[in-house]
């Protein structure tokens, strides 16, 4: 008796979710990511924008962006279990039900949408929300199982934050924030397909219609050089507006560089070099992307404040 | 059981009950700082409750 219910205890104890989890499904990497270009995008933008209220709007993008993340995750977790990237995320670990995520998602989907609007305007708040609808809906209900572009589709989402930031200060769109948006969105494939091309098990048994499967390995290589390509001019671009000074162009022609030579080598590697060196090439180029974008944005940030302090 | 007993309950949702408390808290926080930065920025601080708006009352014409 005694030992039965000292076990019950510890099941419980063990299924229980604790505050960490739910913590866990709003995807605190990604929105690590979403404050840091939500920022940028806010503190690059012409307009001052008040301590409190700046801190207020990036608070509630990145729970916004948390918000899709508990929201794909109460979608997605049939698929989750199956991939080893993801089967221990709160819902297939069986910590969080499935139903508790999409309430979770919901309240807080409608909470920063508000408090963003009201704490800087609804034309962000607005941009905000269709974010949140279009990873939610547009990508992860909708076209995530059913198209191999569906990785290009899902980038468009993480390229909002510095659009809204932007928006959040100016109460506008330009073209500063189209090239930020642009930049995020050009970045994406590269750097997931690289990832799908030393992760293939994963997205083939979820059956998820990944490039790499759809259109075979060769393909993604070259997908992967297009998408780069097409990625430099946007990326230098921004180098030539408003918001960009010499620290962001140099830094953008340096990796540029390397990303392009980066793109090049895997399109040049055959499967059977690829798989004898375990993928040295692209787990190096799939590093260098997370580098890439977060120096294009840090060097934004540099430029900014040279500016603030009269220095270019 | 008398209710002044910490049940086993208690113990194991405590860190839960905390983060949520501390949401809370700083969810209140937020909105008062938000509150005091807006009213510093000289945002519009007509009252909704009892009194006209000035923005939606028609304008009255004097009679010189």
């Amino acid at each position: 008796m005694t030992d039965a219910t000292t076990n019950t205890t510890i099941q419980a104890a063990e299924g229980e979710a604790r505050f960490g989890d739910y913590i866990q499904l709003l995807k605190p990497r990604v929105m690590s990511l979403v404050v840091f270009t939500a920022l940028v995008g806010l503190l690059v933008a012409p307009v001052a924008v008040s301590p409190m209220v700046g801190f207020t709007a990036i608070l509630f993008i990145a729970l916004g962006a948390g918000a899709s993340g508990a929201l794909n995750m109460w979608y997605d977790a049939d698929i989750d279990g199956v991939m080893r990237r993801t089967a221990k995320r709160p819902v297939p670990a069986g910590k969080v039900s499935a139903g508790e995520a999409l309430s979770l998602g919901l309240w807080l989907s409608a909470i920063s949408v508000a408090m963003l609007g009201l704490a800087t305007n609804w034309y962000a708040a607005g941009l905000l929300a269709f974010t949140i609808f279009f990873y939610a809906v547009v990508y992860t209900i909708w076209l995530k199982r059913l198209t191999p572009q569906n990785i290009v589709i899902g980038g468009a989402a993480g390229a909002f934050p510095p659009m809204v930031g932007w928006v959040a200060a100016t109460g506008s769109v330009s073209l500063e924030a189209i090239l930020m948006f642009g930049l995020i969105f050009m970045w994406t494939p590269p750097h997931f397909w690289a990832l799908a091309l030393f992760m293939k098990s994963d997205y083939h048994e979820a059956k998820v219609p990944m490039l790499t499967v759809t259109h075979g390995r060769a393909e993604t290589r070259r997908q992967i050089l297009i998408y780069t390509v097409l990625l430099v001019p946007v990326a230098l671009g921004l180098g030539f507006t408003a918001v960009a000074g010499p620290v962001y162009l140099a830094a953008a022609i340096v990796l540029n560089a390397i990303f392009l030579k980066g793109a090049w080598d895997i399109w040049r590697r055959a499967e059977a070099v690829a798989e004898a060196d375990a993928y040295a090439v692209e787990k190096r180029f799939f590093r260098f992307s997370l580098y890439y974008l977060f120096l294009h944005f840090g060097a934004l940030l540099a430029d900014a404040g040279l500016r603030s302090w009269g220095m270019a | 059981m008398p209710i002044t007993q910490t049940h086993e309950l208690h113990k194991r949702r405590f860190g839960r009950n905390l983060g949520v408390a501390l949401s809370l808290v700083g969810f209140a926080a937020i909105v008062f700082g938000l509150t005091v930065a807006k009213i510093r920025e000289g945002a519009s601080m007509e009252a909704f409750d009892h009194t006209p708006r000035v923005s939606i009352t028609p304008p009255v014409e004097t009679k010189q």
